[in-house]
């Protein structure tokens, strides 16, 4: 059995006297776009909403920050850095960010020709943003902007 | 491909594809410091961008968080969990040092 976060959350909320929370529920189904190549030709991409940021970058603020980060995809992991309203959830990722940025893995898989290839920069984006609005009007079209500009044949999102 | 810990999020967004690695918020891409688990997991979600077939598909992993699943319970508890931060507009830097290392590369000015 998986955790009821929707509900959870939900009733969190309720409780602290928060006005209900409304959950984004898609009401059609998503494109289908298969992949054009085989994976180990494939450039990949990534997006990460924990709010992460490279050292040098600025850190985001909690009320629906919607700016991107554009981290060079050799950054160590000693480099990466948290700043998400939820807080609570980077305790480890702070001390390992690979928890939630998978950079390591990512070029490991990359030169043992598992992938073609790791974009140059990967994003971030802080995933607490309240206005789904502002999340299709703004943050979606900068991350596709982003992610075309890297010229990726798919992305891995790695939500927190 | 999403890769994440919340299943229901994942339905309810109808994503495309996704791959569900079922350990407590905050470890989409393996535990701390265990970079076996951490290769393990994404290389099954990248696996996934070629093996799935059909749109709104989902893969759990077989991977445990710890034998037990005690974490379940606290996740689910109405009084704890996330522990929202108040929402203003101040850059929230992890370390002091990395507002003096934004304010060196020019990407804060203040």
């Amino acid at each position: 059995m998986t955790v009821a976060y929707m509900q959870a959350i939900a009733e969190r909320y309720k409780a602290i006297g928060y006005t209900p929370y409304r959950w984004f529920k898609a009401e059609e189904g998503p494109a289908w776009m298969p992949l054009a190549k085989p994976l180990a030709d494939s450039r990949i991409g990534v997006l990460s909403t924990a709010g992460a940021y490279a050292l040098g970058q600025m850190a985001y603020h909690y009320k629906d920050d919607t700016s991107i980060r554009r981290i060079a995809s050799l950054t160590p992991a000693a480099e990466l850095r948290f700043s998400h309203i939820t807080e609570n959830y980077l305790k480890d990722a702070r001390r390992d960010p690979d928890c939630l940025v998978p950079l390591t893995a990512l070029r490991a898989l990359a030169a043992d020709g598992f992938i073609g290839g790791l974009a140059d920069e990967v994003f971030s984006c802080m995933g607490g943003v309240y206005s789904q609005r502002r999340v299709r009007e703004e943050i979606a079209p900068a991350l596709l902007a982003a992610l075309r500009q890297q010229k990726v044949d798919a992305a891995l999102l790695v939500a927190m | 491909m999403c890769l994440g810990s919340a299943l229901d999020i994942f339905a309810a967004g109808r994503a495309p594809r996704a791959t569900l690695v079922d350990y407590p918020l905050g470890h989409s891409t393996g535990k701390p410091f265990d970079p076996a688990d951490q290769l393990d997991i994404v290389r099954a979600a990248l696996a996934g961008l070629q093996s799935m077939t059909r749109a709104e598909t989902i893969t759990r992993l077989p991977n445990q968080w710890d034998t037990q699943g005690l974490w379940r319970a606290d996740a689910m508890r109405a009084d704890g969990g996330d522990a929202r931060q108040p929402r203003d507009e101040t850059p929230q830097f992890q370390h002091a040092d990395d507002r003096a290392a934004a304010r060196a590369s020019g990407a804060l000015r203040d």
